[in-house]
């Protein structure tokens, strides 16, 4: 990432510009041509630096009012099997190994569900359990009960 | 959970069946052409004005909490960590509000556990991380747990509205 890319990062983690010709409006900023910023941008995507351009939704606002973080704690030999598997089902939307804090937290596996109902969020808790078997000794599912903050990345302009 | 931890920003709200099929089309991939809003509204039968328009009113609604590039930090030199504290209850809303604070806490939830408090990281550089953990052991007083990724099996946040 070299000094232009940067300023583009800096001049787009608040948002993209919501007038007609968005590019345009970040080239006059950041004195380079539109098609230099589309290309940037494209070529940020490509290299995964940008996941995606898009709307990052309000999980409570469409009425996804139970979001688990679902935490497990799978042998070790078989976590990252194990991982492919739960990542691939099509309500995970978020799969993570991450170390354990013995004894205070024994899991290793961590697997986001939204869902608009908490009989819904039970249902695929079990199905997870059901993918794990045995390879799982222990779990637990951690409710958010409040956004206290959620502005996303910020780094200084 | 009490009373007070309800969503008391975050409501459901009620969207027509427009702003429905705006906001999954503004989850996919957004052109990079030079009136993009125009482009996106063709698909739904609105003009690049009216996607305008909507799309303001969803982010001021905060059914929407950002538009634009979603960056993987790590693929540019900075880092993500999430991370969480046990808050004695008493003391949650004023440790909240110290956690908050920083700009290097991105977003951070209330879950139902002892460990109760959970946020995310994200620094410039990898160094910012053992920065900002000490930052918030300073001002809270608690240890900060820490989760990193040491293996990401997949990531693809995307909500049916």
């Amino acid at each position: 990432m070299d000094e232009i890319d940067r300023r583009l990062v800096v001049a787009t983690q608040g948002g993209l510009p919501l007038v007609p010709r968005p590019y345009h409006a970040l080239a006059d900023v950041l004195g380079i041509p539109a098609a230099e910023v589309r290309a940037r941008l494209a070529a940020m995507l490509d290299a995964g630096a940008i996941r995606r351009i898009g709307a990052v939704p309000n999980h409570y606002a469409l009425g996804y009012r139970f979001n688990g973080m679902t935490v497990w704690d799978v042998d070790d030999a078989r976590v990252d099997a194990m991982g492919e598997k739960i990542g691939a089902l099509p309500f995970v939307t978020h799969c993570y190994r991450r170390p354990r804090h013995l004894p205070d937290w024994p899991y290793n596996l961590f697997a986001m569900v939204h869902c608009k109902s908490r009989e819904d969020a039970d249902r695929l808790v079990e199905e997870i359990a059901a993918l794990l078997g045995p390879a799982c000794r222990a779990r637990d599912v951690l409710y958010s009960s409040r956004i206290l903050k959620k502005t996303g990345l910020r780094i200084a302009g | 959970m009490t009373a007070r931890a309800t969503e008391r920003n975050d409501a459901p709200v009620v969207l027509d069946a427009t702003d429905r099929a705006l906001v999954n089309a503004l989850q996919g991939g957004f052109p990079l052409c030079d009136e993009p809003y125009r482009a996106v509204g063709e698909g739904l039968g609105l003009s690049g004005d009216e996607v305008l328009e909507r799309l303001r009113r969803l982010l001021d609604r905060k059914v929407l909490t950002r538009f634009g590039p979603m960056y993987q930090i790590e693929r540019i030199g900075g880092a993500f960590v999430l991370a969480a504290l046990k808050v004695p209850e008493a003391d949650y809303e004023r440790i909240a509000g110290l956690v908050n604070a920083l700009p290097e806490v991105a977003h951070n939830y209330r879950r139902e556990h002892a460990l109760n408090m959970w946020f995310v990281l994200a620094t410039e550089t990898p160094q910012g991380i053992p920065a900002a953990i000490g930052k918030i052991e300073a001002a809270t007083g608690l240890p900060v747990f820490a989760f990193p990724k040491e293996r990401e099996y997949f990531v693809e946040m995307k909500l049916e509205a």
